[in-house]
């Protein structure tokens, strides 16, 4: 449906989810935009957002990677090998992942391969680890890299011994001759150079059907560094002389200062003020002094009036962006299919805003060595936080490293570099290294949320369950997972950007595909039932997607489902999609319990097919996690605001799952050994919230349109 | 300032902190035992956990002072002469994390809680372990890593 040349999903996310502007503006942009606007300063703190999302637009794609294979991998003449991708370590295990396939295509045992990932002076670039596309993208890269190497290393062999390449094997880190007992080991060949080679349009990979290492369980290749603590993340990182740093946050988003006071702060000993446009911070030998010294500074500030969360709603709906390109998806004639519906249905749905609340909060170590700037932060696009670095700080990105430790979660909330410029402005007025790290409170504040939204669906449908027609706006969450993958010959489906959101908001895991499969699959289930059939039957009866028919079969399988009855007080839902290459179709069974009539969620079923599967082990503990990770969205997480202000920016007040929150969760992993790997980050967190919705609706008559769905038991909504 | 001795996984270590100063801060920042995490500074998600003469204390909200006197253990003092504690080895065999920062809280908790109850069934997991979060949803692999650690243990 989508008309050439224009933005794909993907970049349109690009566009909505990761220009989050920057938390400060110091005195040099301030000076910079005046010099080249010689104007006022509300054009000049416009004028950098604008540019920014220039460069927004140019990282979600269109570089070209390197070819050459010594880009990707090197050989040591100890035979050590060492990958490297611009992609980054947060949980997804990928660094596990990849190394499974570079271990299947190079013949070396996966013990002897090292990933260097996320370090922009050593790493390819990379637009980010984000949209699931490590999996789609990097496999198949690294897989490339390592097959390429593997004939280069034939050939060297072949030329070394004056012999036929087609006798000789690659295996165990050695190129052998089994006719002549002659063998080489990979360094012996290489001796430490790099490989030269460029990988060819069609590199000699292993089809998924003869994988030996990939396709497998593999356990997590750094795993014991996790259980004994050693595993250092930026937070826990030091350098020689390193300071720790506080940073002042205003009173409220958009807030002006009215007065300073930092004398008492600037009289603690080893306590140093830094202020530089609106950024005021304190640099102090341990942090436990960092925080007094912030504690003693004394403001005043003007918080414009604002949108706040009881008006939210209603304000996405009037501040609609108009006037950009025709977003309008069309299909037939959404006027024709309503005429020839037996029944029609319209509805609204809504999703708040929701906090990722990674366990390790944003950190940043900075460091200056005469004019190179070296920032160690915890983020999923260094390549684009070395550039917001060249940006705030006028040099160029060459001098700029930005290396990225294996990383305490993040689900879309870690693409902004705020906690790298912190450190490195406040390493740059000490002269020291820096070490800035959130508190809870500040990341629940100060980082992004994923977007709120409104969403309309209107539908027909015949007698028979056909939906015949179907119209669908979402209003600011976003284009993701927007398209319905049911077979409906009549369509309007348009995504509504707004022009200046209620909350600074930005990617979240699955981003949008959660808000509009909740709409989509919510108001599926409303039709079934007014066709008074199964909520499965109905949507089998419109699905065309073989791989989609075989998620639902598969989960409803698993479940039991039409085979037994829902007992007192409980009811089973069903709900699914495709998203990112990724089905899914996910089953769950709700208790109502109590006097406040608390949902509790007592089982979840969920059939995944991503392709071929790469790491069994991994892929399950993600598909868990996503679910997992819904439930919050789904029952109970959501952002409160008044006027500027978070009102829950604690864990005390803000609710994620817990160990009581969780069913029994069983998982059916469809392995499609004939199609490529997609990926599975996102996709199977988008069929909780509807399938529980339904579960509701089913145990109670009561039909639930906003998500979170009962944060305060059903007896509150 | 003051100059105080901590007892921190069997060792006496001294160290120049204020009395008020969180034992996390100090565990972390003074002492470099950085296996101890921040998670909240609020007590509400379990990542500082560590053990006090035997019991979970959440680090983030105990003074240093208090915590002078009492056996400290944390993380980095589970494992025995490069042996996994069971705990440590069950999580490992699991693969009971996914980013693996809530996972020295976790695995902390579930010592103190197996110290006391050898042989807890799934609710009592569950509920001792509630007030630790793992945002990554790797919860259905913890509870069964504690059971597996409980049984390894009680074999001993």
């Amino acid at each position: 449906m989508m008309r050439k040349n224009e933005p794909s999903d993907l970049d349109l996310e690009v566009l909505q989810h990761e220009e989050n502007g920057r938390l400060h503006w110091f005195d040099v942009d301030r000076r910079a935009f005046l010099k080249f606007l010689g104007g006022g300063m509300l054009v000049c703190l416009a004028a950098p957002r604008a540019r920014a999302q220039e460069s927004g637009r140019s990282s979600g794609g269109g570089r070209e990677l390197p070819k050459d294979v010594g880009a990707w991998l090197h050989i040591g003449s100890d035979g050590a090998i060492t990958v490297f991708t611009g992609k980054v370590e947060m949980g997804q295990n990928i660094r596990t992942s990849l190394s499974q396939q570079v271990s299947e295509e190079l013949r070396v045992p996966l013990e002897s391969i090292q990933i260097v990932m996320g370090d922009t002076d050593l790493t390819p670039w990379d637009a980010g680890t984000f949209g699931s596309r490590t999996t789609p993208t990097m496999g198949p890269q690294l897989r490339a890299a390592a097959a390429t190497a593997r004939e280069q290393l034939l050939d060297l062999a072949a030329e070394r011994w004056q012999t036929d390449r087609a006798k000789l094997t690659a295996s165990g880190g050695k190129i052998s001759n089994p006719a002549t007992s002659q063998a080489l080991a990979y360094g012996e060949l290489t001796r430490g150079q790099n490989l030269v080679r460029v990988i060819g349009a069609d590199p000699a990979v292993s089809p998924a059907r003869e994988w030996k290492v990939a396709g497998r369980p593999a356990p997590k290749v750094d795993g014991r560094d996790f259980v004994t603590g050693k595993h250092q993340y930026t937070s826990d990182l030091t350098r020689p002389g390193m300071l720790h740093g506080k940073v002042l946050r205003p009173a409220g988003f958009k807030a002006a200062f009215v007065s300073l006071d930092a004398g008492q702060a600037e009289k603690i000993p080893g306590v140093r003020v830094v202020r530089d446009g609106d950024f005021v911070g304190v640099v102090a030998p341990d942090l436990w002094t960092a925080e007094r010294a912030m504690a003693a500074i004394r403001t005043q500030w003007n918080v414009p009036p604002q949108p706040s969360g009881k008006e939210l709603f209603e304000y996405l709906k009037k501040n609609e962006e108009t006037g950009g390109r025709d977003a309008r998806q069309i299909k037939g004639s959404v006027e024709q299919g309503m005429a020839s519906a037996d029944f029609k249905l319209a509805q609204t749905y809504t999703v708040e805003h929701i906090a990722h609340a990674p366990l390790e909060p944003r950190a940043a170590v900075a460091e200056w060595n005469g004019e190179k700037l070296t920032v160690w932060t915890g983020t999923q696009r260094p390549f684009a936080v070395r550039d917001e670095l060249a940006e705030a700080f006028r040099i160029s990105p060459e001098r700029v490293r930005v290396q990225v430790p294996d990383t305490g979660s993040a689900y879309g909330g870690k693409h902004a570099g705020d906690a790298a410029v912190e450190a490195a402005r406040l390493a740059k007025a000490a002269g020291k290294p820096v070490r800035v790290a959130w508190t809870r409170e500040e990341e629940f504040t100060w980082a992004y949320f994923r977007p709120a939204g409104v969403i309309e669906v209107s539908s027909g449908a015949r007698r028979d369950g056909t939906v015949v027609a179907w119209e669908f706006h979402n209003y600011n969450s976003g284009p993701a997972g927007i398209a319905t993958p049911y077979a409906v010959a009549n369509q309007m489906i348009q995504f509504h950007p707004v022009k200046a959101p209620a909350l600074r908001q930005g990617s979240y895991r699955g981003l949008a595909a959660t808000a509009n499969h909740f709409a989509r699959e919510t108001h599926m289930d409303e039709l079934a039932h007014a066709a008074g059939m199964d909520p499965l039957e109905f949507r089998l009866k419109n699905i065309a997607d073989p791989r989609l028919k075989a998620v639902f079969e598969a989960a409803a399988e698993k479940f039991g489902w039409g085979r037994q009855k829902a007992a007192a007080g409980r009811g089973f839902g069903i709900a699914g999609g495709v998203e990112k290459g990724g089905y899914v179709a996910t089953c769950a069974e709700v208790e109502i319990e109590g006097p406040s009539r608390h949902v509790r969620i007592r089982r979840v079923v969920e059939a995944f097919e991503c392709g071929a599967v790469v790491n069994p082990d991994g892929l399950r503990n993600q598909v868990e996690g996503a679910v997992i990770q819904g439930i919050g969205g789904a029952l109970f997480e959501a952002i409160t605001f008044e006027n500027g202000r978070i009102t829950n920016p604690h864990f005390a007040q803000y609710r994620v799952p817990r160990f009581t929150d969780i069913p029994r969760i069983e998982t059916v992993i469809l392995d499609r050994k004939d199609l490529p790997p997609a990926g599975a980050g996102e996709t199977p967190i988008v069929g909780l919230a509807p399938a529980v919705g339904g579960a509701v609706f089913a145990a109670t008559g009561v039909r639930l349109r906003s998500l979170p769905l009962a944060p305060k038991g059903l007896e509150k909504n | 300032m003051s100059r105080l001795v901590l007892t921190v996984n069997g060792a006496r270590r001294s160290v120049e902190a204020p009395p008020e100063e969180s034992l996390l801060s100090v565990l972390r920042d003074r002492l470099q035992l950085t296996g101890t995490k921040y998670g909240c500074g609020e007590g509400q998600c379990g990542a500082c956990t560590v053990l006090l003469d035997g019991l979970p204390a959440r680090s983030c909200r105990t003074q240093v002072s208090e915590a002078a006197g009492k056996k400290i253990t944390t993380i980095e003092g589970l494992a025995k002469n490069g042996r996994l504690h069971p705990v440590q080895a069950a999580f490992l065999e699991a693969e009971a994390f996914q980013c693996g920062y809530c996972t020295p809280g976790m695995i902390v908790s579930a010592v103190g809680l197996l110290e006391r109850i050898p042989d807890p069934g799934e609710e009592d997991v569950a509920k001792h372990l509630t007030g630790n979060i793992c945002r990554c949803g790797t919860y259905p692999r913890i509870l069964a890593a504690v059971k597996q650690a409980a049984q390894t243990m009680r074999k001993k």
